[in-house]
């Protein structure tokens, strides 16, 4: 054991006090920056709801996630298919109903919101099974070659014109090919306070804020409500799968990682809990893909490129596959630190240097270190291009951790798979036969208590 | 064989083997289709010719490449998902020698190097060619496969070898991060423009039926160099001592290890012969192509998995033969399909492969 | 799966018993005389016929032993009979009923339950997980059981009831005291006993030992006998793949002879002691 797996057992509070410790860090240290640079409170609130935002979803993902791979051993590396599956369908179901001449190229059915939400996170498990199908018989890497093959295949698929815009019930509707599709559905915030009629209210409670904010405060409003709100849908992700791993389902899809053949063998259908986890772990990508595009406004084929996928597996890394509390602390820190960190940091140096001129290449930048040891253009380039590095710096986080720490932040931690703890219980007494309570090293057996005269016996060959 | 036999052994075939008579029945149709297509002028044989030489092409190109793939999986028993990038930097690197060899004097060092980054330079501009630039294009080649091999054999001592004991996920996973750091690094340095490398290479047009296939200078070069390594990567694991170790440790490791086997050296060889042939892969596609992009590699990597899986793992004519059916399926599904679906067909032969023939063409695990 | 053989669990822990036995051996009803039923078996690999044409029968509430020399076609006939491989033909009847294909849950779920040669424990997961994993028709393997709120609590209520009688196993195995360890920290003869009481959990008609006693040492052997013993007069019916030939012969009340994929001989192990057919196999048929 690692001095690091006592970090949590020295918090006071255990994971729950970690996970406070953490999301309370990164909270501070990006107020911190914010007031170093004279943020004024509407660029602090904007950045925590930022940071909130990204923390909820990666969140979300890696929750999932872990019920693929932690608890079900599918290695499934094609999650940003499954999550545009999710918004696309979203977007058709619930995108108003096309008229001539208006902004949007095509149009969709204009169900409410949350049909379009549901309909989403059906596509995407029933994408998931008809993945699964074929696929969850095959070893792991072979599943992890078709899942991505299927999410390369999903974004194609909406790239190409040929699904652009096509008619369904006699309206024209469509996926809006390479150049997106405008979300000018309402507000899922507006969506969600008239449902329960208080949309009143939240308005006036965006009155009332103009005391804090003066100058419009509804966007700011708007992102820190939406940042709660998916904060919310995280522990109903953790308090779904929380559940769903301690229960005897949870407790087959632990020895289906582990040995599927003795889960075969003791009479699980393992075939049957694989599609209902993986279906399940996709429905849930696709509702965190719509909790993501959903206040964007647009949606564009190439925003699922494999690297969220990526960054999903990343952030499960972190915190470490098989525990939820895990995915959740590696959700954040991954949101925190290699996601937003970079650009706030990007943000942070423009802030500080106003009028810096980058180069626009690597040629430009790398000529000046080598004729005149000027590494500065080199630096303003480095600090351009921090999108791209960001993601070399994850690939090498994800070596480092891969031979460091590959079980982990938390360690090596399996949550029991019960509905009830398994200590013996109470109304049983040990039993007196054989058992006196001495704890035996080896073979389970000591020589004199073996009550074993069977006939003939033992041969000793 | 009386009827009543070839009846029933056509049934128990159609009980047995459910998958392999709907495929049957598929491929009848599709190439009922076609037929139709040719006999009332709607496809043309010309146009057949051209997509089954571009599908032949390509096959050249992912078979080359997914030789070193199916190598490094059987022995060291991991997919490697860092391979489709060290095509792209085999690549770069190769056309960084390119540019500069062909371009030198005639534009600033550094552009060249980049191979025309932010488009500083172009390869059309400075005429590069196969019979325009040979001497240019030569030395890309050998530059291409020597980076690709350093590449390789840096990144598994520094980082493949020390989780080498660890299962097959772990050094996928690893493998992973590879590709990542490597491709947004490339990125880094050379920008995300996809830049022209080539200026049109003269073709000759092969009259066929109803109109012309053209076959230009570029293809005969792929065609000539991908061969003649396939050739040589034959002899050498038939006829050499190190050809039988490796085929023996693709069998199996632990017996491998126990007959004496010098393994490391085997996986040394492993990763020198299959990162020269990638990286020489990588630079021959974009010859063959004309453009280059950091994405490529990635890109063609899926393909490339696809067809090592339809060959059979571990097998070097799998890859090839598998190279060749997903080409030619990549580029010849436009005769059924939007052109946008084609890299999808190309997947879903390697799904109905794994239904079917989950081992492969070329089943087992031995390299030959 | 409807057979009356295998009552839902929660009936089962329910009997009040004082001996530990009882409360999961009530399960055992088999009624046919012989359960299991092989009939020309065959099964080959490319070129390789690993078992041809092997017919036998398993009496209900006997120690049947099935042995051979290596290669006889002893692991290749049990993954037939339980499922993980699919024969080329032959029947396997069980309880009366064709099994023959099925899957290896669905062999499993009518009551015949296999152990495996190298003892397969869940290494992640404590010997209580192990545990409560095996028993049949769990509730709470419905996805929505154990999820929906107060729905879970009839999922709880059984996993008490489950919880109670793995405890019972425990103490009859006298692996209590290793309850809460990772099976992966057990030692090789702890696995073995966890794997037995494992299957035992699943309320089976029959089991099917793949060499139980393989690397277990002699004292813990002997415990592991005894407990076959008392369960067989419990009426469980045993298979039991061995290599020691001593040890099938002086335990088991009929023995089954494989050689070369065909059954060569079967009989009371004195009869097979006897026969020259079986010596010539062991002495020459190693090929």
């Amino acid at each position: 054991m690692s001095v690091r797996d006592d970090i949590a057992a020295r918090i006071p509070g255990g994971d729950a006090g970690l996970i406070v410790l953490i999301l309370a860090s990164a909270y501070l240290l990006y107020i911190l920056a914010g007031i170093g640079l004279g943020y004024d409170l509407r660029g602090q609130l904007n950045s925590i709801a930022t940071l909130t935002f990204y923390i909820g979803i990666f969140a979300m993902l890696s929750l999932a996630l872990n019920l693929h791979w932690g608890y079900t051993g599918l290695f499934n590396i094609g999650i940003v298919g499954f999550m545009a599956v999710g918004v696309y369908v979203m977007a058709l179901v619930s995108k108003p109903v096309f008229v001539a001449g208006g902004a949007a190229q095509v149009g969709g059915l204009g169900l409410p919101l949350w049909v379009g939400i549901i309909a989403g996170m059906l596509a995407a498990a029933i994408l998931g099974l008809v993945v699964a199908l074929p696929a969850l018989r095959l070893r792991a890497d072979y599943l992890a070659i078709v899942t991505i093959a299927m999410s390369e295949i999903v974004r194609f698929s909406f790239l190409s014109g040929n699904l652009q815009e096509f008619n369904l019930f006699g309206t024209k509707v469509g996926f809006g090919g390479g150049s997106g599709l405008i979300l000018d559905f309402v507000p899922p915030l507006e969506a969600l306070f008239r449902s329960v009629g208080l949309w009143g209210v939240y308005l006036g409670f965006v009155e009332a804020f103009q005391a804090i904010v003066p100058r419009n405060p509804k966007p700011v409003v708007d992102g820190l409500i939406y940042g709660a709100l998916l904060l919310g849908f995280v522990a109903v992700y953790f308090w779904l799968l929380k559940r769903t791993g301690e229960s005897p389902f949870g407790r087959v899809l632990k020895a289906i990682r582990e040995d599927e053949d003795v889960a075969n063998a003791l009479g699980k259908n393992t075939d049957g809990f694989k599609i209902k986890s993986f279906m399940l772990g996709c429905a849930l990508m696709g509702l965190a893909g719509i909790l993501w595009l959903m206040p964007q406004g647009a949606v564009t084929p190439n925003f699922f490129r494999p690297r969220v996928t990526f960054f999903v597996w990343i952030a499960l890394i972190i915190g470490g596959a098989g525990s939820n509390t895990g995915s959740v602390l590696g959700g954040a820190v991954f949101a925190a630190v290699l996601y937003q960190g970079p650009r706030y940091f990007q943000n942070l140096v423009g802030t500080v240097f106003p009028n810096l001129d980058s180069p626009s290449g690597f040629g430009q930048a790398i000529s000046p270190l080598i004729s005149q040891f000027d590494p500065v253009p080199l630096l303003l380039y480095t600090v351009d291009s921090i999108r791209q590095l960001q993601l070399v710096v994850m690939g090498l986080v994800l070596i480092w951790l891969m031979h460091n720490r590959p079980e982990g932040l938390l360690g090596h931690r399996k949550e029991t798979a019960s509905v009830i703890s398994l200590d013996r219980p109470k109304s049983m007494t040990a039993a007196d036969g054989g058992t006196d309570g001495e704890v035996r090293t080896d073979g389970g057996v000591t020589e004199d208590d073996s009550t074993a005269a069977v006939e003939g016996g033992a041969s000793d060959e | 064989m009386g009827i009543a036999e070839t009846y029933s052994r056509g049934r128990e075939f159609a009980i047995e083997r459910p998958f392999a008579l709907v495929l049957g029945v598929i491929a009848a149709v599709l190439l009922g289709d076609l037929l139709l297509g040719l006999a009332t002028g709607q496809t043309q044989f010309a146009d057949i010719g051209t997509l089954v030489w571009d599908g032949l092409m390509r096959g050249l190109v992912i078979g080359l490449a997914g030789i070193g793939l199916s190598m490094t999986y059987s022995i060291l028993n991991f997919a490697n998902f860092a391979h489709g990038d060290y095509i792209t930097a085999g690549a770069f690197s190769g056309w960084a020698t390119t540019y500069l060899i062909a371009g030198l004097g005639r534009a600033d060092i550094g552009a060249l190097l980049l191979v025309g980054a932010g488009g500083s330079v172009y390869g059309g501009t400075i005429g590069i060619g196969m019979l325009s630039t040979p001497l240019a294009v030569v030395a890309g080649i050998v530059v291409a496969g020597a980076f690709a091999i350093a590449l390789s054999l840096g990144v598994d001592r520094f980082i493949f070898k020390p989780v080498r004991n660890e299962d097959g996920i772990t050094l996928l996973i690893t493998s992973i991060g590879v590709a990542f750091a490597l491709r947004y690094l490339m990125q880094f340095v050379f920008g995300s423009d996809v830049r022209g490398t080539t200026a049109q290479p003269p073709s000759i047009g092969l009259y066929l039926i109803d109109g012309t296939v053209f076959i230009d200078a570029h293809d005969i070069t792929l065609l000539v160099i991908a061969s003649g390594l396939m050739i040589g990567v034959h002899l050498l694991l038939q006829r050499t001592k190190l050809g039988k170790a490796m085929r023996a440790m693709a069998d199996n490791q632990d017996l491998a290890l126990i007959t004496g086997i010098p393994t490391e050296r085997v996986v040394r060889s492993t990763w020198i012969i299959g990162g020269g042939l990638t990286g020489i892969a990588g630079y021959m596609f974009i010859l063959w192509k004309g453009t280059l992009g950091f994405n490529d590699g990635w890109l063609l990597l899926l393909l490339i998995f696809a067809a090592v899986i339809l060959g059979g793992i571990g097998s070097i004519y799998g890859a090839i033969t598998g190279g060749l059916v997903i080409g030619l399926t990549a580029s010849m599904a436009v005769l059924w399909i939007p052109s946008a679906f084609a890299r999808a067909a190309a997947f879903v032969v390697m799904i109905v492969i794994l239904l079917v023939k989950p081992s492969g063409l070329f089943s087992g695990r031995s390299t030959a | 799966m409807s057979d009356a053989a295998n009552p839902p669990v929660d009936d089962v822990a329910n009997e009040g018993n004082d001996d530990a036995l009882g409360a999961f051996a009530s399960g055992v009803e088999t009624t046919e005389q012989f359960p299991l039923q092989v009939e020309g078996l065959r099964k080959s690999f490319g070129g390789i016929t690993a078992v041809d044409g092997a017919s036998f029968e398993v009496e209900a509430g006997t120690l049947t032993g099935l042995i051979g020399p290596n290669g006889a076609g002893k692991s290749t006939t049990f993954n037939l009979i339980t499922g993980m491989l699919k024969p080329d033909s032959g029947t396997v009847t069980f309880n009366g009923e064709d099994i023959t294909g099925l899957e290896p849950h669905e062999i499993a779920n009518r009551g015949m339950v296999r152990t495996f040669q190298i003892a397969r424990e869940l290494s992640d997961m404590t010997v209580l997980e192990n545990m409560m994993l095996a028993p049949k028709q769990q509730r709470g393997e419905k996805l929505w059981r154990s999820v929906a709120p107060v729905v879970r609590d009839d999922v709880r209520e059984q996993e008490e009831e489950l919880l109670e009688r793995v405890w019972e196993v425990l103490d009859f195995f006298d692996i209590d005291h290793i309850a809460h360890e990772y099976a992966g920290n057990l030692s090789g003869g702890q696995r073995k006993l966890l794997e037995m009481a494992r299957a035992l959990l699943t309320d089976p008609d029959m089991l099917l030992l793949d060499e139980p006693f393989a690397g277990v040492n002699p004292t813990l052997e002997k415990k592991l006998l005894t407990h076959i013993h008392e369960l067989r007069e419990q009426g469980y019916t045993f298979l039991l793949v061995e290599h020691d030939m001593d040890l099938i012969m002086n335990n088991c009340e009929h023995v089954i002879v494989l050689h070369q994929g065909k059954v060569l001989t079967e009989g009371t192990p004195d009869d097979i002691r006897s026969n020259e057919d079986v010596i010539e196999a062991y002495l020459g048929g190693n090929v």
